[in-house]
């Protein structure tokens, strides 16, 4: 009975999700008060029912009801319940509720915080979403029902859950990218409001900052909590495949990075107002394409939910209708956009174009390679496979033209900036930097790598730019502290994502140089030595979880004869599936991890294990956790609050003289 | 013209529709290995035990080809199936150990079990491309001249075996004897 009100509170939300994606929009064109005044109730009503059906699914979890066949396929009466809880985005029905959850509420706070703008504008933002969502809960009624019974006889236990998702990286990586991948959805949302309205000016494109900049932020996070999580579970110590369900993430997240830059010259200068648009349609295409690889099963990887081609063909359909029906809108109305041109070769304007055009070239052919073997195989019937070799030969050296010019770009100011200035600047700043990046890998690690050296030379530049920038910055006030109190919050923002990006690369390029492995076959009481440090195998004894038994290895890590940590690495069977799984152990550190897989036991008591030296491989995650720090720090920003409290004062004093005279006029 | 450029973007996006659209319905794991009744690709390369191993080695018989990998679940559930037709004598296997690591293979060999005559290792899965492979596990039938013959994707169990590779097998036989 409980599962059906689940699917019951679904329809009433497709019902709602179908008037909010008519009626605003209508309104709007139409100047009809009262239906564009519906979309803000509606949006709160879907997501109430969404939010229903979710916590439906939940209990449906956590009762072990296996009649219901997602639970059944993804749960078991043995799991601990914090996985019975998450289980619930285990599988494609369910994950696919919890992405339109996440979307229903992104809707709501949209729907809360745009108290300043006009009505017709967050009109058309809620009913553009609303006719996503509508085509969302449709996709799940019709293909994919998350409350399916198994009728008339149910399984006495569940299948349960895939064994390498009962982690801690399963709680939080795919709500934390879906609520990233969801948010350009609003951006989205904004842009077509636009569109219809055919007005575009700097208030839109500071409308949009703050939400473009969260998206972009938590977007950022969750496939930064993805890498963390294949490093440590999958075993094999890499943080970055190029699989073909990690990549659309990526290509939503450049394509994202574009956005933001491109919408700061849009609201300062008012230029490149078509192609904001652009990017805002293509930033959202990026995130429904991830939806369409992940559960079309066009793709083979191993993130691929179960394939199904129809419903790859009803997301080819919403992907058609929206992708292309807001390309379609933006080929009639773009030329409406007029920019305001006038900048010179060396401008701000310059340096953020530039930007986009690499972190466009970038993501089409991230996009190409993905897509590639696939189109291959339509034209040819043969199969290929493209792997890391060719993104990383493309990749990596856009990145790096990228960072040469990231550094520059806060020098510049808009319209013009001399280049004497530039190099009376920066040529200090250049020399610092390759005298870094030459000296400190050799320091620290003894052994020449160009990569390295590189790597570190940008980072310097980076950083270096950055610190001089602040000394230019505050040199003119009082004192320091007055200067630096000056600053506004949005440049920190720009300055900590840019100092994350510093991080991430020095993290990528060290980790990829200086890494080392080994697999060895060691008995209890045997030791190996790897790099710097020694690993003592202790020996093993057996352990028990709640839905798993299995073995667990000790060993002491030690370097120049100081110890250093105990690690206990894992292999576990799985009871309900049989399924073996190896946990590794970590000794992390700021400058190092150390890990160690448990392979098989072998004859005697000797067992086969790999040993990882990482350098530097935190710096990665880290980078990112700047990086996305400095875009919440850009979005609170009180200037787009100031603004706000600016425009709504008048606003609410008409209101409330109207209503005075509305209660004046009976009287009369 | 000017304003047709604004075009452009939508013009891409349909071109890219239709290839998906298309891609939708070439399930890889129903496409026919290239390779049917041609001959197996020559190779040269290492197996899984160490030794080295060639087409010479071949059985000269009709066998099995196996892709697996020890990574790979559901080839642990064909295992059994796999275990009883090479004890049994029924048919000679050969294993092709797809994008894997020699030590993890051995392992995997030693603990369940070893089925094959031998294993090719293809730790780059460049054998597994002039094969067609797809993913493991998948079994192709091999006739006694080393042309494929027959080609099956995901688990072999008892009933893939009984329903469809004793009939091939059956008609690959008779084939022979009319000749």
């Amino acid at each position: 009975m409980i599962p059906e009100i689940g699917q019951f509170s679904l329809i009433l939300a497709f019902s709602l999700s179908i008037i909010l994606g008519t009626l605003p929009l209508l309104g709007a064109h139409q100047n009809n008060y009262l239906w564009m005044s519906l979309a803000r109730p509606l949006s709160a009503g879907v997501f109430v029912f969404l939010g229903i059906s979710i916590a439906i699914l939940a209990y449906a979890f956590i009762t072990d009801d296996f009649s219901v066949q997602f639970v059944a396929q993804h749960s078991n009466s043995l799991l601990p319940d914090r996985y019975k809880l998450t289980a619930v985005w285990g599988g494609h029905e369910g994950s696919f509720l919890l992405w339109t959850f996440m979307l229903s509420g992104w809707m709501l706070a949209v729907a809360i915080f745009t108290k300043s703008m006009p009505l017709e504008f967050v009109a058309r933002v809620l009913g553009v979403l609303g006719f996503l969502i509508s085509a969302y809960i449709l996709f799940m009624l019709a293909t994919s029902n998350p409350f399916d019974r198994i009728v008339p006889l149910p399984p006495a236990d569940g299948a349960d859950l895939n064994s390498a998702l009962q982690d801690f990286g399963f709680i939080i990586h795919p709500p934390t990218l879906y609520m990233g991948y969801v948010g350009f959805s609003v951006v989205f949302a904004f842009a077509m409001a636009a569109l219809l309205s055919g007005k575009m000016d700097a208030a839109w494109a500071r409308w949009c900052r703050p939400w473009a900049n969260v998206s972009w932020g938590i977007l950022t996070l969750g496939i930064a909590l993805g890498s963390w999580w294949a490093y440590y579970e999958l075993g094999w110590g890499g943080w970055w495949a190029w699989d073909p369900v990690e990549n659309p993430p990526l290509i939503t997240w450049l394509f994202g990075t574009a956005l933001i830059h491109s919408l700061a010259a849009t609201e300062k200068r008012g230029v490149f107002k078509a192609w904001t648009i652009l990017l805002a349609i293509l930033a959202f295409a990026g995130s429904l394409l991830g939806t369409f690889i992940t559960r079309s099963g066009l793709l083979t990887s191993v993130h691929a939910f179960a394939s199904d081609p129809s419903r790859g063909f009803f997301i080819l359909a919403i992907l058609g209708v929206a992708v292309g029906g807001s390309l379609l809108l933006f080929a009639f109305r773009a030329p409406l956009m007029k920019s305001e041109f006038g900048f010179d070769l060396i401008s701000r304007e310059i340096l953020l174009l530039a930007n986009n055009v690499i972190l466009v070239v970038a993501a089409a052919s991230v996009f190409l390679g993905t897509l590639f073997p696939m189109v291959y195989q339509a034209l040819t019937d043969d199969l290929i496979s493209i792997g890391p070799p060719y993104f990383n030969a493309i990749f990596i050296p856009l990145m790096a033209l990228l960072v040469v010019l990231l550094a520059i770009g806060p020098y510049c100011r808009w319209k013009r900036t001399s280049l004497s200035f530039l190099l009376q600047q920066l040529s200090k700043v250049a020399l610092a930097s390759v005298a870094i990046g030459i000296v400190l890998p050799l320091i620290i690690t003894l052994q020449i790598s160009i990569a390295a050296t590189i790597a570190v030379t940008l980072a310097a530049w980076i950083v270096l730019s950055m610190l001089q920038d602040f000394l230019g910055k505050t040199s003119n006030k009082a004192s320091r502290v007055q200067g630096l109190k000056a600053l506004s919050l949005s440049y920190y923002g720009m300055q900590t994502a840019h100092f994350g990006m510093a991080v991430m690369l020095i993290g990528v390029a060290l980790t990829s140089s200086y890494s080392s492995e080994k697999s060895v076959l060691l008995s209890a009481g045997q030791s190996v030595e790897l790099g710097d440090y020694v690993f003592q195998f202790e020996g093993t004894a057996p352990v028990n979880g709640p839905n798993y038994v299995g073995d667990e290895a000790s060993f002491l890590v030690s370097k120049s004869g100081k110890q250093l940590s105990t690690l206990k690495p894992q292999r576990r069977i799985y009871l309900a599936t049989g399924t073996p799984s190896t946990e590794m152990a970590i000794d992390a550190g700021f400058l190092r991890d150390l890990f160690i897989t448990l392979g098989e036991q072998k004859e005697g008591n000797s067992w086969s294990m790999t040993i990882y030296v990482k350098p530097f491989v935190r710096w990665v995650w880290l980078g990112a956790i700047f990086m996305a720090l400095g875009s919440f720090l850009a979005a609170a920003d009180k200037r787009y609050r100031r603004l706000r409290r600016r425009q709504t004062e008048p606003a609410r004093a008409k209101v409330k003289s109207e209503s005075l005279g509305g209660e004046l006029q009976p009287s009369s | 013209m000017n304003k047709l450029k604004f075009f452009i973007p939508v013009l891409v996006f349909v071109a890219l529709g239709i290839i998906l659209w298309r891609g939708l319905y070439l399930d890889p794991r129903t496409l026919p290995s290239m390779l049917i009744d041609k001959p197996m690709p020559g190779f040269e390369l290492t197996a899984v035990d160490g030794a080295e191993v060639s087409n010479d080695d071949l059985p000269d018989q009709i066998f099995l080809l196996n892709v697996w990998g020890s990574y790979c679940l559901p080839c642990l559930i064909e295992h059994p199936t796999l275990m009883r037709l090479s004890e049994e004598g029924e048919i000679p296997v050969v294993g092709v150990n797809y994008r894997d690591r020699q030590d993890l293979a051995a392992n995997w060999l030693e603990e369940n079990g070893n089925p094959y005559a031998f294993s090719i290792l293809d730790e780059s899965g460049r054998f597994g491309i002039d094969l067609g492979v797809y993913g493991a596990p998948e079994t192709y039938l091999v006739d006694s001249n080393g042309v494929i013959r027959f080609r099956h994707v995901r688990v072999l169990d008892e009933t893939v075996w009984k329903q469809q590779f004793l009939p091939a097998i059956a008609e690959l036989k008779n084939e022979g004897s009319q000749r």
